[in-house]
């Protein structure tokens, strides 16, 4: 992690969540968290441990019930208008609005930021160009492969030229080659703008794959153990890391 | 290919067999309706052989009182009164419903107090309006647009208030995450997104308006279908009260198809199956 101002800062951070009959769920408890500027970090955990809730606490959706949020220095939920262009977010299922083209989807972040047509169309189709999607501008989402449809999706997050990424579960519902794919030309793509990226998972492979750090976060969502990805393993060492997050992961206990 | 050529120009006697072959082909793919209709126009006719003509008209009767409404531009006037009755009538249940729909669907004091209310007026059959119409308005059209905004308010702003709803969470916070305005937020998610309920509640409100206004005309109005309706009855002239019937409903059908052709075109980004004509 860098030394200098970090990017993304959690600091104590607790979500409740109060049912209509007052039972209260506690989400993620006491939850810290720093990536610095150009840090790839995976946040992986086991599916209910909080992880999308983290997620819509970093995005602003959702308030903290306490602690502090701040990206780039600024609250991502009161300072909510400040973040105008600054988070590129690729999301689980896609989201395409389904009565847009993929050009149009691609587009979208621009028309909110209010791009001239001509620089909206450029940029959406460059990047939809890089995406491999070249032929495919027309199309509605319903026409396109799940994995075409995860690449408009993120054609429309790089558009942006965000100064943080976000990826929750993004490539979690693809067969495994196109999974595989897409999560080298995301890696290619983040590394190559030297962008600070967010990636939230359950699947340790993913994250080891994308992750030059790797937070691991237990139930109620909270940090178990924050480590550096190894570089230059062995096929035997890596396994052996694999196993360890695994019994990490298990015994949902901090590890010092 | 040369048969994807639109206007490639075939020889006569290929260009009438390709038409015919085109003809058989439309009747093939009506079949159904076009034996269910035959049926009951012979059986008709076959009862009106037995019956006295007053009650039972035959069909070459019935047909040419149909054709002296649409070629007489006097008594077609009538039609158009009725139909334009209709519109207006819905245009201002539109706009007024859509609002009150748009309003429940983002709020949620003004869904709570609203819904109970829509869902006891949609309980109140259209004769009843009437009845109110009649003691509260001496004016005709007021009574008609009063009856009108009744019966078809509360379906527009309830199925409207359902499209809203409908609209997945998960896109709103897709866009959320790039921080739109508010109009920008319904420029492009929640306008595009309640077009299916605004195009299913015109439907259903068509034919809903179509009925309530002729009960409407039949109190009062000098002129529309209903009050030729309720001339017919006092003349005894069932020819009359059928053909003035049918030129209502292909006005509707018209209007219908019309219906069906802008959603074709405003809703081609869903899939065949689900975008397809029901006919």
């Amino acid at each position: 992690m860098s030394a200098a101002e970090p990017v993304v800062r959690m600091q104590d951070v607790s979500k409740v969540f109060t049912s209509v009959d007052g039972d209260r769920f506690t989400a993620v408890e006491s939850l810290d968290l720093e990536v610095g500027s150009g840090d790839i970090v995976a946040i992986v955990g086991k599916t209910g441990c909080g992880k999308s809730t983290t997620f819509n606490l970093l995005l602003g959706l959702e308030e903290a019930t306490t602690g502090s949020i701040e990206l780039l220095g600024h609250d991502p939920h009161t300072e909510f208008d400040w973040f105008r262009s600054k988070l590129g977010v690729i999301f689980q299922t896609d989201r395409l609005l389904p009565w847009r083209t993929a050009l149009e989807n691609a587009r979208v972040g621009l028309e909110i930021l209010e791009y001239s047509e001509k620089e909206q169309n450029d940029i959406a189709t460059q990047w939809l160009h890089k995406l491999e999607l070249q032929g495919f501008e027309d199309a509605y989402p319903h026409e396109l492969s799940g994995g075409m449809r995860q690449r408009v999706g993120m054609a429309r997050a790089f558009c942006l030229s965000p100064e943080i990424f976000f990826a929750d579960e993004a490539f979690g519902h693809l067969d495994q080659s196109t999974a595989r794919r897409l999560r080298e030309v995301f890696l290619e793509l983040v590394t190559e703008t030297r962008k600070t990226c967010l990636l939230i998972t359950h699947n340790i492979h993913e994250a080891l794959e994308i992750g030059s750090r790797l937070v691991i976060l237990g139930r109620p969502g909270r940090v178990l153990a924050d480590m550096e990805t190894p570089t230059n393993a062995t096929r035997a060492e890596m396994a052996e890391f694999e196993d360890r997050i695994l019994d990490i992961i298990e015994n949902n206990e901090v590890v010092g | 290919m040369e048969s994807d050529a639109p206007h490639t120009a075939l020889p006569p006697a290929q260009a009438q067999e390709a038409w015919h072959s085109r003809l058989l082909g439309l009747m093939a793919a009506r079949k159904e309706p076009i034996i269910s209709f035959a049926v009951i126009l012979v059986a008709w006719q076959i009862a009106s052989l037995f019956l006295p003509p007053y009650l039972i008209p035959s069909v070459g009767v019935i047909v040419g009182a149909f054709v002296e409404i649409v070629l007489d531009i006097s008594l077609l006037g009538d039609v158009l009164i009725t139909m334009g009755r209709i519109f207006l009538g819905l245009v201002l249940a539109f706009i007024i419903g859509t609002v009150l729909g748009v309003f429940m669907g983002f709020t949620q004091t003004v869904e709570k107090h609203t819904l109970p209310v829509l869902h006891f007026i949609m309980g109140i059959p259209a004769l009843s309006w009437v009845v109110f119409a009649i003691i509260w308005f001496s004016h005709v059209e007021t009574r008609i647009a009063f009856i009108l905004l009744a019966g078809c308010l509360p379906n527009f702003s309830l199925i409207i208030h359902d499209g809203i709803k409908s609209i997945s969470k998960e896109y709103l916070d897709m866009l959320r995450a790039m921080r739109p305005t508010r109009k920008q937020l319904f420029s492009k998610l929640i306008l595009p997104g309640m077009i299916p309920a605004v195009l299913t509640a015109w439907k259903v409100n068509l034919g809903l308006a179509a009925r309530v206004v002729i009960v409407a005309e039949l109190v009062g109005a000098s002129r529309g279908v209903g009050n030729k309706l309720l001339l017919a009855q006092e003349l005894f002239e069932m020819p009359k009260a059928i053909a003035w019937t049918l030129v209502l409903v292909a006005f509707l059908l018209i209007t219908q198809l019309t219906i069906l052709a802008l959603e074709n075109k405003l809703l081609r980004w869903r899939p065949a199956k689900q975008g397809g004509m029901a006919t």
